[in-house]
């Protein structure tokens, strides 16, 4: 629509249809601002206000004597179910979750994406859509059978533990999640991968292979390399998805200490017992939101490059 | 040698005079598919495998723990049973018909504002740059955040109602979130402001793909405004909107953390969606044949939606 309202349009004077048209639309653009904005100015402002002022006072009004006590209370004091230490646990129980989830599923996907685009075999089109497809399954129709594997690997965990003094992980909460974060975030990590290296030149590939270059050799020389953008969207939706998930976490890791932060996060605010401290909840929910924040104020680009690229498909 | 993998098949038979080399050579052509396999494999076992067997447990008579007896379609029939019973409403039917409700309004709002901002983005606007990523950042909070944020906002004792009848104007009332008759639109409400923003990025990245020259050219030929935008720019955007409605579609049947954040439910289950329903039925109620059912339902529909759109677009990649 840009060249419509084309700026090489004489000026009239005064105040013409142009301006008030003008108007019009930042003053829209300006009011859905505000509504995108106002859940988390309140939540803000209210993680820095007294239980006195927020009983008593404006929800939008700023702090007027602002203390970061709330989250520090928060962070290390306010009661998740039984347990009264604070989030800080439960926000490393995601942290370790992430961390080796958001690796792995990546590097399976980059190494996925090159097989199925430079050695290419019959049926590989059916092996993509099959992994594609896994991304929109609704996870509730493979909750429960994995909810009985991971407990009987945990009872099988037990008696490792019990013959030989070590688990290997078996019935560890964090293993677990992270083995299902892999599992179900292939579909996404070999669809971006296959989608970029798709349009990567297959002479390279090609003319490596001519002159020796092994599999690996290939990749680790000349995908590797060329790939650093398609690695950071990777990444960051991998990061964003597996830290926000509730589902997985609520059913694998829903009680106790194991929980990750979305979960321990609704028990805070879900607690009845005693008074309910909205400034510490609230600040509770900015430092769960924190870490994609600050990664989607960092890396917006790539941020909304994931999103697309999970959005269009194909 | 067109592609790599027909290289491999000439490849092959040079090497058979050395056996040593051929061990190597054929392990080095398997080596592909043998990186390939652990995903796979892990795809065919957990998705579909796991798949089967809640279609398998949705034939049991399980309660608390699984039981393999295969006892016929009584969970199916008991939901369609419960799919009629709406006086007093059955977790069932509540469950579906919010599903309707909260489908229906979150894909057409999202999709409508979705248009609408990228269209006002795209009028040559001064800070875009500060505006879209705004309109944009709730895709990163999670849904338990969402829900946090907007059952605090719209609380009728401390939220948006308090701070207007500060303001001086008493008469206001909004309890919805309370209400049981109304909580699934809240439900709306704070999906539509998490999803919106991505939709309009994604309309506003259709926009731009469109060839300037054909807008002139309307313009030229004397279209108004509104009329550009109706006859030629939205036919122009379908492709758009099909993606738009998939995503918006897909995110809309597994919702289910929103709905326990924002409202833990809803009066009496009154905000479940059928993701809720799977879940308490399968881990609180004892009734994991139920539960299975429901889950085996939630699947058909998003495979009725997306194995169409998955098959078009991987065609249309091949051609």
């Amino acid at each position: 629509m840009s060249a419509v309202t084309s700026p090489a349009r004489p000026a009239s004077s005064g105040m013409s249809a142009r301006t008030i048209n003008r108007i019009v639309i930042y003053g829209l653009l300006a009011l859905f601002a505000i509504f995108y904005l106002m859940p988390l100015f309140v939540m803000l402002v209210t993680s820095f206000k007294t239980m006195d002022e927020i009983q008593n006072g404006n929800m939008l009004a700023l702090p007027q004597s602002p203390t970061i006590e709330p989250w520090f209370k928060a962070w290390g004091e306010t009661c998740v179910g039984l347990t009264c230490a604070g989030i800080k646990g439960y926000f490393w129980n995601s942290i370790k979750m992430v961390v080796p989830a958001v690796l792995i599923s990546t590097l399976l996907g980059a190494l996925n994406g090159y097989v199925l685009t430079k050695w290419r075999f019959r049926g590989h089109t059916l092996v993509f859509a099959m992994m594609l497809f896994a991304c929109f399954i609704p996870f509730q129709s493979v909750l429960l059978p994995m909810a009985t594997i991971l407990g009987s690997l945990g009872r099988f965990g037990a008696t490792l533990q019990n013959a030989t003094g070590f688990n290997f992980g078996l019935g560890n909460s964090t293993v677990n999640l992270v083995f299902v974060h892999v599992v179900y975030g292939l579909g996404f990590t070999t669809l971006f991968f296959r989608n970029y290296y798709e349009a990567f030149p297959t002479e390279l590939v090609k003319a490596a292979q001519v002159d020796g270059a092994s599999f690996f050799q290939i990749f680790r020389r000349i995908m590797l390399p060329n790939s650093m953008p398609i690695f950071v969207v990777t990444v960051i939706y991998q990061f964003t998805n597996i830290w926000n998930d509730f589902l997985f976490a609520s059913a694998y890791a829903g009680t106790g200490d194991v929980m990750p932060m979305t979960v321990a996060l609704n028990n805070v605010v879900n607690t009845s017992t005693g008074v309910v401290e909205y400034n510490v909840n609230m600040a509770a929910a900015m430092i769960a939101a924190l870490p994609t924040l600050i990664v989607y104020v960092v890396a917006g680009r790539y941020f909304v490059r994931g999103l697309m690229a999970g959005a269009v498909k194909g | 040698m067109s592609t790599v993998a027909e290289t491999q098949i000439k490849l092959t038979p040079e090497h058979d005079a050395r056996p040593g080399a051929t061990v190597r050579s054929r392990l080095q052509d398997l080596l592909p598919k043998i990186v390939l396999a652990p995903s796979f494999a892990a795809t065919i076992v957990f998705v579909y495998g796991f798949i089967l067997w809640t279609i398998y447990l949705s034939f049991t008579n399980s309660k608390t723990f699984p039981s393999y007896d295969i006892t016929g379609a009584r969970a199916y029939q008991r939901l369609w049973r419960w799919t009629f019973e709406s006086d007093p409403p059955s977790s069932w039917y509540t469950s579906i018909t919010n599903m309707g409700i909260f489908g229906a309004l979150y894909i057409l709002i999202c999709l409508a504002l979705g248009l609408f901002l990228a269209i006002l983005l795209d009028q040559k606007i001064r800070g875009e740059g500060v505006l879209r990523p705004i309109y944009l950042y709730p895709m990163a909070l999670s849904f338990i955040v969402t829900g946090v944020a907007w059952k605090w906002f719209l609380d009728p004792g401390l939220g948006l109602e308090q701070t207007l009848h500060q303001w001086g104007w008493t008469s206001f009332h909004f309890d919805w979130i309370k209400n049981k008759d109304f909580v699934i639109y809240t439900v709306v409400i704070a999906g539509v402001w998490q999803a919106s923003g991505f939709i309009m990025a994604m309309f506003l990245a259709g926009l731009r793909g469109i060839d300037g020259e054909i807008m002139k050219a309307a313009q030229i030929d004397g279209a108004s405004t509104f009329q550009l935008y109706r006859r030629i720019v939205i036919p122009m955007l379908r492709p758009v909107f099909l993606s738009a409605f998939i995503v918006l579609a897909h995110l809309a049947i597994k919702s289910y953390d929103l709905v326990v954040a924002l409202t833990s439910g809803g009066p009496g289950g009154s905000a479940w969606l059928p993701s809720n329903f799977m879940y308490e039925f399968t881990f609180k109620r004892n009734e994991m044949a139920v539960g299975s059912a429901s889950a085996v339902i939630m699947l058909m529909t998003l495979t009725a939606i997306i194995v169409p759109y998955l098959y078009s677009e991987l065609r249309e990649k091949q051609r």
